[in-house]
């Protein structure tokens, strides 16, 4: 009996998390404040959560952030993405979609001109799940 | 074909913030997903958008798959000057999606 | 009333002035958030009323809402010249907002020409073969989806109306009687979810009436706009039932018969579904 066996989704590990977040800010610890992570308690769909990133800063060249990173420790990869900005973008926000693929607690760090690192983070029940589903019809 | 859309104000005064609202159709095919054979559909994704105000670039997302298809992005920008904003998705097989859009500033 | 209007008739002929206009300015232009009024036709919902805020919002935002993309698309499609003539769209239907208005409302409808019923995207083909000589696009293709939505879109708001009666009636039967049959390995019929257990949850879902007046749709769980016949397959394969390739008559019926299912409701099209 031909018995066919399918690996199961690689998961991001929490090591895996580690090394990205380290990856990116190296040995400094993020500090939770002066920013703003939103997003909607229950996702409807994981294929397409709305997710708004907010950094309390005048943005002048003596206080500005320079990176936003995003992280779904929950997803197969545990970076969504990473957003440089400056004193060239004038408000410390954006807004865009993700995808996630379980509940979670979504992490948002925001890298300061001045080396420190804040962070957010927001929990979401996603209750239909995106990024590993089986396309078994069209 | 992927088809970007945008919303840049025309006009603005000159160090006023001002909000660029950016839409992209491209599946964003993560790698993860498997089609009807059991075969993984393979990665192809923009991994990263570009925004430059006259030449210098002003902002710039690394994008990974968990970004959504069709991706959205609203993000913030100093009007400087009078110019071109020039907008650039890249797409994970090297092909360069771009628009434009010029602005008065007084 | 005789005599010189007094005080409190002057107000009360102001505030019914005001009353008016504010009516009159709620009933026009695009659909907005907070009008479940418009969503609701006599106990028939929208797929709209299921929808959690963020997806209504994303539904109503007319920047970010990703079937915008196709309806561009589509508006690009209408002044392009293509096939032998070199026509377009545009050289016969001139503007899209006059021309194309209503449209939506009204197919599919009885094609006297085919003697069975006609729905838009095959009207569009249609067109493009004969009108501009042009090769017809493939079902479900970008084009025809673009071209679609875009047209659907020129109704944004207007009632779904269409006809049932005359040489339509057979044909609208038949799309009844294919709402009602079981089929599949699951052995449901379409009435099961969509009439029995609309409100109610299938996992992680909720059954809303499957009726279609945003259609082409972005769905969500396609990750791209799609339309009817592609809805139609989806939830035949559910029940694990064969689908009809896309085109197909028994899936013109049933655009007819749930068309009529949820007459009054608006055109919402591009809508986000799940």
């Amino acid at each position: 009996m031909l018995v066919v066996m399918r690996p199961l989704a690689a998961w991001s590990t929490p090591e895996a998390v580690q090394q990205a977040i380290r990856e990116r800010i190296g040995e400094r610890q993020p500090q939770p404040g002066g920013m703003s992570l939103t997003l909607p308690k229950i996702a409807e769909t994981g294929n397409s959560v709305p997710l708004t990133v907010t950094v309390d800063s005048p943005m002048t060249p003596e206080n500005h952030v320079l990176r936003i990173h995003i992280f779904v420790p929950g997803n197969p990869l545990p970076v969504a993405a990473t957003y440089h900005l400056g004193v060239r973008a004038g408000k410390a926000e954006i807004s865009t979609r993700i995808r996630l693929a379980r509940t979670q607690r979504v992490l948002a760090l925001a890298e300061m001109h001045d080396g420190s690192v804040r962070s957010d983070a927001a929990s979401i029940v996603v209750t239909l799940g995106a990024c590993v589903e089986e396309i078994w019809s069209n | 074909m992927s088809q970007p859309r945008i919303r840049v104000p025309r006009r603005a005064k000159k160090g006023e913030v001002i909000e660029i609202k950016t839409l992209i159709s491209h599946p964003m095919e993560t790698g993860h997903r498997r089609d009807t054979q059991g075969a993984l559909i393979p990665r192809q994704i923009i991994h990263t958008f570009t925004c430059t105000y006259n030449g210098e670039e002003v902002f710039r997302a690394d994008w990974h798959p968990a970004v959504a298809a069709n991706p959205y992005l609203t993000f913030y920008t100093v009007a400087t000057e009078s110019g071109r904003l020039r907008f650039a998705w890249i797409d994970d097989d090297g092909t360069v999606y771009a628009t434009e859009a010029d602005i008065t500033v007084v | 009333m005789q005599g010189i209007p007094g005080r409190g008739q002057c107000w009360a002929a102001v505030l019914a002035a005001v009353l008016a206009c504010s009516m009159m300015g709620a009933g026009i232009g695009l659909l907005t958030a907070g009008e479940p009024q418009r969503y609701r036709v006599e106990g028939r919902r929208s797929g709209y009323t299921y929808l959690s805020a963020e997806n209504q919002q994303l539904q109503d935002d007319d920047f970010a809402n990703p079937g915008l993309l196709w309806v561009e698309q589509g508006e690009k499609l209408w002044h392009q010249a293509d096939g032998a003539t070199g026509m377009a769209c545009a050289s016969c239907h001139g503007d899209p907002a006059e021309s194309m208005r209503g449209v939506r409302t009204r197919y599919p409808r009885f094609d006297p020409r085919r003697g069975k019923l006609i729905n838009l995207e095959q009207q569009i083909n249609r067109c493009r073969q004969e009108r501009l000589q042009a090769r017809p696009y493939p079902h479900e293709s970008e084009a025809l989806l673009g071209l679609a939505a875009f047209v659907s879109a020129q109704s944004r708001g207007l009632p779904i109306d269409v006809r049932i009666d005359g040489p339509a009636a057979p044909f609208f039967e038949a799309g009844k009687a294919f709402y009602f049959r079981r089929r599949g390995q699951l052995d449901l019929a379409c009435y099961h979810c969509h009439d029995r257990l609309a409100g109610q949850r299938l996992r992680g879902d909720v059954v809303s009436q499957g009726q279609i007046n945003g259609f082409p749709v972005y769905r969500h769980t396609w990750q791209t706009l799609g339309s009817t016949h592609r809805m139609f397959a989806w939830c035949n394969v559910s029940v694990r039932a064969e689908a009809y390739p896309y085109g197909a008559d028994e899936y013109v019926n049933i655009e007819l018969f749930v068309a009529w299912r949820g007459r009054g409701l608006p055109v919402e099209t591009p809508a986000i579904r799940r």
